[in-house]
């Protein structure tokens, strides 16, 4: 991964390393019902991070001992295909992955209304097509328009971004360069309209001040993204209707 | 009650996404699990679906008809199955649900059934297609079919098509209306399954192919308006084409 390099500048004349503003997310592409065999999938990308979701359920317990009295069980798996990242990631579940699935099963937990499909499981995928930092975020997006796909009644939809601090700027939606170099990195997911936060990492150090800003920053990054995950939901009757 | 005026975001036949507010106040809302009302008395959308409104004396009722989603069995229903396993004293069937169907040996032969002098296989086997109805479901044992009514039973003959469960209603129509007027047309005995599988029996091969891409037209179509009257004008056409109907008649 090129640990030897040195850290390039992050920051020049008031412009991030890709020419955006402090405050400014990469260009969105998302696009809902991409999977035929899927009950619901959604495919993002935020700027060259791209991710694939499919949601099947709910659907039968398998093995059957896993099924819960009261409510669905949500299994989710992340994963970053062998072809994602520059160099060759081993197919084999590393511990990072495992953790994120269980972090953005978490984040997506509260907004399925599990408790109407007792004895069922939904289960999300969740596949790195290509990485460039914020892929955990861009899979929450994706997973929560892949449930929604599905018709699966969620309270809200989950949307998430990152914010980071590169050379001492606190920066929204950062790329694979920015969190190897930068000073801290803050993934955050929420349900915007319910005002809830469902996800918050921090890697690296902040000042309570930063926090705050920061906190403030990836909220309103997530106003957004939550608006276009609408627009992409929206999109697939009207065009339908149209034709 | 509190007197508070009703505020509508959406109106009538509007698409809603989950996390769609639609409306605050007092309102009545029809399908429970699809609107939700918050704690701050706003009502939120949790499903994509086609969003109705109606105004009776002043009184504002708030429905929503899902677009997409799995079948969850209901009693009462009418749903087309098909075997997927025989045990001892009772069939499996694939309901397309996230339960299996049970329907028992003694209600499907009307009689008390001895495990020990006969065998199951005899009546029914895997991938024999039954129409029946849901006695009873409540989630947390599996559904229990019977087939003790008219119409029910053993499918013999006939075709059976899959739609997306969601669309049933579309199929049927309002009192009836669209799937009375596909029968009309084409003359198709058309039996239709709240699990979203229909089965066809028609009086030639052309005219079911007909009829199926009109079903499949509608489950396409489900969440525009006028769709009866486009779907009747569907079939004369491809009548036409078929040379099953002449230009000029009807």
């Amino acid at each position: 991964m090129g640990s030897s390099s040195e850290k390039p500048q992050l920051i020049i004349d008031g412009k991030r390393i890709d020419g955006r503003a402090f405050d400014e997310l990469r260009p969105i592409e998302m696009e809902v019902g991409v999977l035929k065999n899927a009950d619901g999938s959604a495919i993002v990308a935020f700027g060259n991070t791209r991710v694939l979701a499919a949601v099947y359920g709910p659907r039968e317990v398998m093995p059957k001992h896993v099924a819960l009295a009261d409510r669905a069980v949500i299994r989710c798996r992340y994963r970053m295909l062998s072809f994602s990242a520059e160099e060759r990631k081993s197919p084999a579940p590393s511990r990072r992955e495992i953790e994120l699935s269980k972090v953005i099963r978490e984040a997506l937990e509260p907004a399925i209304m599990s408790e109407l499909f007792p004895r069922t499981t939904i289960d999300i995928f969740i596949e790195v097509l290509n990485a460039d930092g914020g892929t955990r975020t861009t899979g929450i997006t994706a997973a929560a328009l892949a449930l929604a796909d599905a018709g699966v009644p969620m309270r809200d939809l989950v949307a998430g971004v990152a914010v980071g601090k590169v050379d001492g700027k606190l920066v929204l939606d950062i790329n694979k360069v920015e969190d190897m170099y930068g000073e801290a990195d803050m993934p955050v997911a929420a349900m915007p309209s319910l005002g809830r936060i469902t996800l918050l990492q921090l890697n690296g150090v902040l000042t309570h001040e930063e926090f705050v800003e920061a906190l403030a920053l990836a909220l309103k990054g997530i106003r957004k993204i939550y608006e276009l995950q609408k627009e992409a939901l929206r999109k697939k009757y009207v065009t339908t209707e149209e034709a | 009650m509190s007197k508070q005026k009703p505020i509508l975001y959406f109106q009538n036949r509007d698409i809603v996404v989950p996390g769609d507010i639609v409306a605050a106040g007092d309102v009545d809302i029809e399908t429970p699990n699809l609107l939700v009302k918050l704690d701050d008395g706003r009502i939120m959308a949790t499903v994509t679906g086609l969003l109705s409104v109606e105004e009776e004396e002043g009184k504002v009722k708030l429905g929503l008809i899902p677009l997409k989603g799995r079948y969850i069995p209901k009693p009462g229903d009418l749903v087309i199955g098909v075997v997927a396993d025989v045990g001892i004293t009772a069939w499996f069937v694939d309901i397309r649900a996230p339960f299996p169907g049970v329907l028992n040996a003694s209600d499907y032969l009307s009689r008390p059934f001895n495990p020990a002098t006969e065998n199951l296989r005899k009546y029914l086997d895997v991938g024999d297609v039954i129409v029946a109805k849901v006695a009873q479901f409540d989630r947390t044992r599996d559904p229990i079919l019977t087939t003790q009514e008219k119409g029910l039973g053993k499918v013999v003959e006939g075709s059976l098509i899959e739609i997306e469960p969601s669309r049933v209603p579309r199929v049927i129509g309002r009192r009836r209306s669209m799937i009375t007027m596909l029968q009309d047309m084409t003359q198709c005995n058309i039996v239709v399954g709240n699990n979203g599988r229909i089965l066809l029996r028609c009086p030639n091969p052309e005219i079911e192919a007909v009829a199926i891409l009109a079903i499949k037209k509608i489950e396409a179509e489900a969440h525009t308006t006028g769709l009866t009257e486009r779907v009747r004008e569907f079939i004369i056409e491809e009548k036409i084409k078929r040379g099953l109907m002449e230009r000029g008649l009807e």
